[in-house]
């Protein structure tokens, strides 16, 4: 009980900035990532190389070249950031609509990379077969791609949620540190440590491994429970 | 109904440029060694590859005219298609598989039993089943109720029996002839096997490098002289003969054939009197002779005209000869053929050392 009562109400506040980010931000990647990840996995050529790479440049650009970046893009003489101010009246930078459009590059790849290893996996045969049993290319997406790809996308919303709650570098400097606002759980846990308060960055990082932890045992159940084609 | 069908397409250094116009009943086989474009025909047929100039017509529907700029998807076009590898969906159960079709089916009203197929099929004991816990026949049976059960006006088969071994694919090709038979679907039926062929088939299409080169009824196709099939190894002729009667003494059925009517003998146990089977008749294993042989152990001899004769290499000849109204034909060396000085319009006498039921 002890250790609940030392997380301060901005601590609970950072902790629900951070999952509210990661749903937002995975349910974002899951909506553009599926057309992407199907655009790459059915095309050939040049523009997908290109592409690929491009989505993969979050895997090794360090944090912070990417943040510094986004945030000249998001600031309010950005490209997206001076357009979003003339229509909306405030710039993206150190907001959490900013942050929103940060994670959901930085995470991309982590999103993307499932998703297009499930479509690859799964070929053209089976949609094939469905358009010969009079199913629309829709019809065959949502009905047979889509469910033969779930283990792609456990592997895709687990990546990209757990990635985007554990970001750091992007996020400062992107964001900044506003509580309430920006001020993330990773950030406050460095705040933390900062100030040498070490029962608290335990709690939270504590808090965070079991979080992590039982999302990771909840997929697994849920996995293993209805494995795809066994009764 | 009749369907007609061009397509051109190039494909790398492999060009289709072929044409099939015929009647669609019965099974008509499309055969051709492997790489002559059998199975892009068939897709460009289906609607999953497009032909850069294609015509599609079947009965009075244009399904592909690209000269006006017409094209019908595949999941529009109403024709069931069992492909080479039977890719059933994983994530459904036998049941859900069959209905997948059949709940997207073009037809209002189902023209096929759902029961009918069941039974043929011997379905009803893995409905529940996953498609992984099937042996490949089960699987491929699987395949083939499913593309039925969408109603289709033919049935497309890419080689069905192309992943079996010898009694698997025996077996289905029982199942697609009772099919055939009891549903009256018409087939076309893709293979580079002439006995899997030969079983089923009532007419072919013969197709070599990109092109069908003859069209026509299978014994017509197999029997040319001028084309590939009779100067195979397995050169045959097919017959269909019915069991008039048994002799139990010997366990030998006789059949009757052609017109005027011939009989002949088959040691078989199998067949019931009245029964119209196919029957193989390798060029092999026919020879000639000028007069009818008193003391032979063969029982089946005919009657027959030399029609055709063909120089297959040094040694050898084929020999094409009409029994009444059905062509045979025979493999004889050169000094054979020079000995009994045989020639077009020679009478003689066809002596058949084995016949092969077919079905």
């Amino acid at each position: 009980m002890m250790a609940i009562e030392a997380i301060t109400s901005m601590d609970w506040q950072a902790l629900q900035l951070s999952l509210l980010l990661a749903f937002v931000t995975t349910a974002i990647l899951l909506l553009i990532g599926t057309p992407l990840a199907w655009w790459l996995a059915h095309s050939k050529g040049r523009l997908k190389t290109t592409a690929e790479a491009v989505i993969s440049l979050p895997l090794v650009l360090p944090p912070t070249v990417l943040g510094f970046y986004l945030l000249i893009f998001l600031g309010p003489y950005g490209w997206l950031g001076g357009t979003w101010v003339t229509i909306t009246g405030h710039a993206l930078s150190f907001r959490f609509s900013g942050l929103v459009i940060a994670s959901v590059i930085y995470s991309l790849p982590f999103v993307v990379q499932p998703l297009q290893r499930a479509f690859e996996t799964i070929g053209t045969k089976p949609l094939e077969a469905a358009a010969t049993l009079g199913a629309t290319p829709w019809d065959a997406f949502i009905n047979v791609a889509f469910p033969l790809a779930r283990g792609g996308y456990i592997t895709a919303t687990i990546l990209g949620f757990a990635h985007t709650l554990g970001e750091f570098g992007v996020v400062l400097m992107v964001g900044g540190n506003i509580p309430g606002q920006t001020q993330v759980i990773s950030i406050a846990i460095y705040d933390h440590v900062e100030s040498l308060e070490y029962t608290q960055a335990h709690t939270l990082s504590a808090l965070l491994l079991l979080l992590s932890f039982a999302s990771l045992i909840f997929v697994n159940t849920f996995n293993r429970r209805t494995p795809i084609g066994i009764p | 109904m009749k369907l007609d069908a061009r397509f051109n397409l190039t494909k790398g250094d492999f060009t289709l440029t072929s044409q099939l116009s015929t009647a669609i009943s019965g099974v008509t086989g499309l055969f051709g060694p492997s790489g002559s474009g059998k199975t892009t025909f068939l897709r460009c047929l289906a609607g999953l590859e497009r032909a850069s100039k294609g015509y599609v017509r079947f009965g009075d529907d244009i399904w592909q005219d690209d000269s006006k700029g017409i094209f019908l998807a595949t999941h529009q076009r109403p024709v069931g298609v069992v492909f080479q590898e039977n890719r059933l969906f994983k994530h459904l159960n036998v049941e859900e598989n069959l209905l997948f079709g059949r709940k997207r089916s073009k037809q209002k009203k189902d023209s096929i039993s759902w029961d009918g197929v069941v039974q043929i099929l011997e379905l009803s004991p893995l409905l529940n089943r996953y498609p992984q816990g099937l042996s490949g026949g089960e699987q491929q049976r699987v395949a083939i109720g499913r593309a039925i059960l969408t109603n289709p006006e033919f049935l497309i088969m890419d080689e069905p029996l192309a992943s079996m071994d010898q009694t698997g694919s025996k077996r289905i090709l029982g199942f697609i002839s009772s099919l055939q038979n009891q549903l009256q679907l018409p087939i076309i039926h893709v293979s580079h096997d002439m006995g899997e062929i030969l079983q089923l088939a009532d007419y072919l299409a013969v197709m070599e490098k990109g092109e069908i080169i003859a069209t026509g009824p299978i014994r017509d196709m197999i029997t040319r002289l001028d084309l590939p099939l009779a100067h195979r190894g397995d050169a045959s002729t097919v017959l269909t003969a019915k069991v008039v009667s048994h002799d139990p003494t010997y366990h030998l059925n006789s059949l009757q054939f052609g017109d005027p009517s011939q009989t002949l003998f088959i040691a078989n146990n199998n067949l019931i009197i009245g029964d119209k089977v196919r029957v193989r008749i390798f060029a092999r294993d026919v020879s000639l002779a000028l007069d009818h042989p008193s003391n032979t152990s063969i029982l089946n001899l005919f009657p027959a005209e030399v029609t055709e004769i063909s120089q297959e290499n040094p040694a050898q000849y084929m020999v094409k000869l009409m029994v009444g109204n059905n062509p045979i034909l025979a493999r004889i060396t050169k000094k054979s053929l020079e000995t009994l000085s045989i020639k077009k319009g020679l009478s003689l006498i066809a002596q058949v050392k084995s016949i092969a039921l077919e079905r």
